[in-house]
């Protein structure tokens, strides 16, 4: 790497300062704000607040109905992760392997990506739709009688499946991407010594792939536990009532639809905290087993 | 072991110019094949299309007898060494050399014996246990010539392996491997640009030139008697001299120069003359009598140590003569040309011209002498 030479030792601090002052704005200091706020009860019409230490903490750790949503979100985004993961990267093996035409598949299955998440929420609504709905259509010939909304479990299935596809594009661009970063000698030394185009995938592609994957499982698990607020959003309009909604999506709730901002800050704070432990977990016992060349 | 048999292989890609074009080559049991040519001269192709990872546009290649055209890479019982490696960076080098054994379900005690002796015969042992990136190129190259060697494959294909390396490795390596050849004495087809490594490796050698073949032969055979301007002016360093000259009668015109063949000549007319640098002499008082002198000028002197290559001009056409590093030098120098050492091409087409039963005779007998040697 070569070495420049400031004239000022304030300069680099200058050409930081731009993103310094974006990560200050917009995380540090609402992720202060939000430790803060989760030792008071504030007032709902906002003329003050109380300090309570740990009560909005143990409130919410306590609450049967926040306990069961965590315990959702867990399958939730456990789901979600899986089945973008795993699709992502059959789409990207088949998209590899194609030779003619192969720009056209790429493109079509990289748009999808390009869809906001409400606006795929919306499209997945009308999917799982009670009267055009083709999802509900499919699932009637098989004698499943869909209510998006009104069944808990229907309305999970079709979260599920919306969040999946929205993810699956931006898993098949890295995949893809990682497979053609692959050495060609590697895998024709690979079609040498292995007859079996299943077993060389799991035995000399996949291993070669683990850090694109290892990068993927961190930014899906984020995306299923955060970026998923938006299809969530769409399919249960606000009324959560008896739809299943993921932890995220209750701090907006009780935030900003109950004004219980105390509790719904200690609820983001464990979510962070949430977070915080499952990367560290990942990184202490996933990426030591992973080879990066 | 085995014969590989390339009978009328062409690769064409989809609409475009063929990349090899009818090619035929019997290779015997156990003998060291050498495809050499400038870049894309087709050879890299013909030996991913033995190998079978590029599909054969027409043709047939076999290998122990049996047609492999449509045959999985992995089922033609052949092993191969590429230019960069191809380790599987995720596995140990033992996990390497056993791959291909344990994906033929070879069994457990076997693969343990097959590795440790590639390993003692690589010296590879110290090394079993680590992954490629702590190894050095020239451990690497060894370690994917063991790939190939634990598989006991029916032919060994090399797609440029010693190119990666130093200069100084390159000449080890390709002692290591000639040795191992003889040693296994597995069927080899061995691809390289470099016309040092092709004399060197081969039994005998394929010369390549846009996707046809040039000549096939015994590497001496082929440095002494070029099918060819092309395969003359590739195989042997420096280049060998090409001219243009003229013939009239028994007299031969190089630019200024006049040289007497003094016996049937090959054509009459124009021609394109060879002769080798190092068979040229400074020309002194009392030159050869059967051998004429070209003036050459001088341009500039190389010093090899060994011997020194002038560069100069005969007439306004570039010769190199090679010297001994204790040779008089000067600005003008005549040099005197062995007529037996002389080589005709046509003009035209640039193929050979044979022209006396001297050089025929010649090459037969170092042909001989190559054959008793081994």
């Amino acid at each position: 790497m070569k070495r420049v030479q400031f004239s000022s030792p304030l300069l680099p601090y200058l050409f930081l300062a731009p993103q310094l002052a974006v990560i200050v704005i917009f995380f540090y200091w609402p992720s202060v704000r939000a430790i803060q706020s989760s030792f008071y009860l504030e007032d709902p019409f906002g003329f003050g607040s109380t300090f309570v230490g740990l009560d909005n903490y143990i409130g919410t750790l306590l609450n049967p109905e926040y306990l069961a949503i965590a315990r959702f979100t867990a399958i939730f985004t456990a789901l979600v992760t899986f089945f973008s993961l795993a699709l992502g990267l059959l789409l990207a093996v088949k998209a590899d392997a194609v030779i003619r035409g192969n720009a056209t598949y790429k493109t079509l299955l990289i748009s999808v990506y390009a869809i906001a998440p409400p606006v795929a929420g919306l499209i997945g609504m009308m999917f799982f739709d009670q009267h055009i709905g083709p999802f509900v259509k499919i699932a009637a010939f098989f004698g499943w009688e869909m209510k998006v909304g009104l069944s808990y479990f229907d309305t999970a299935f079709a979260m599920i499946v919306v969040a999946v596809w929205k993810q699956i594009p931006y898993n098949f661009i890295f995949f893809l991407s990682g497979l053609q970063g692959l050495p060609a000698s590697v895998r024709e030394a690979a079609a040498i010594d292995c007859r079996s185009s299943v077993k060389r995938f799991w035995t000399v592609i996949f291993p070669l792939l683990a850090p694109t994957a290892f990068f993927l499982l961190i930014i899906n698990v984020t995306y299923a536990l955060f970026d998923t607020f938006g299809v969530i959003d769409v399919m249960v309009k606000d009324k959560a009532a008896n739809n299943p909604i993921t932890l995220v999506y209750k701090v907006y709730m009780d935030g900003f639809r109950g004004n219980d901002i105390g509790g719904s800050s200690a609820q983001s704070v464990i979510l962070m905290i949430v977070v915080f432990v499952l990367t560290v977990l990942q990184f202490r016992f996933i990426e030591r087993r992973i080879h990066y060349t | 072991m085995a014969t590989i048999e390339i009978d009328k292989v062409s690769k064409i890609y989809h609409g475009g110019v063929p990349a090899v074009s009818e090619v035929d080559i019997q290779i015997d049991d156990g003998e060291f094949i050498v495809l050499v040519g400038p870049s894309g001269c087709g050879k890299s192709t013909l030996l991913r299309m033995v190998a079978g990872l590029e599909t054969i546009s027409s043709g047939t290649v076999k290998i122990s007898g049996r047609v492999v055209n449509d045959v999985e890479p992995a089922d033609r019982d052949i092993a191969m060494v590429f230019q960069n490696y191809a380790l599987y960076p995720h596995m140990s080098v033992r996990e390497n050399l056993a791959y291909g054994l344990k994906n033929r379900r070879t069994p457990k005690n076997e693969i343990e014996a097959r590795v440790a002796e590639a390993a003692r015969m690589l010296e590879l042992g110290p090394y079993l246990d680590r992954k490629p990136r702590a190894l050095s190129g020239g451990q690497r190259q060894r370690v994917a010539m063991g790939r190939a060697i634990v598989r006991h494959p029916s032919a060994f294909l090399f797609d440029e392996p010693l190119s990666n390396l130093d200069a100084k490795l390159r000449v080890s390596m390709r002692g290591e491997i000639k040795r191992l050849q003889r040693r296994v004495g597995t069927t080899s087809l061995y691809v390289t640009h470099d016309q040092l490594e092709a004399m060197t490796l081969a039994d005998r050698l394929v010369v390549l030139n846009g996707g046809r073949i040039e000549q096939i032969g015994r590497p001496l055979d082929v440095y002494h008697a070029p099918a060819s301007t092309f395969v003359a002016s590739f195989i042997g360093s420096p280049a060998m001299n090409l001219v243009q000259g003229e013939l009239h009668g028994s007299r031969l015109a190089i630019g200024p120069a006049l040289i007497d063949l003094g016996q049937a000549v090959p054509t009459q007319g124009a021609v394109t003359v060879g002769f080798r640098a190092e068979d040229l002499q400074v020309a002194t008082g009392g030159a050869a009598a059967h051998a004429d002198t070209l003036p050459l000028s001088v341009d500039y002197v190389e010093e090899l140590g060994s011997q020194r290559l002038v560069h100069g001009t005969v007439g306004d056409q570039a010769v190199t003569v090679a010297l001994s590093s204790d040779a008089p030098l000067s600005g003008e120098m005549q040099v005197a040309v062995p007529l037996g050492r002389l080589h005709f091409f046509d003009a035209g087409t640039g193929r050979r011209l044979a022209w006396s039963t001297a050089e025929t005779h010649r090459t037969t007998t170092t042909a001989n002498l190559l054959e008793t040697a081994r």
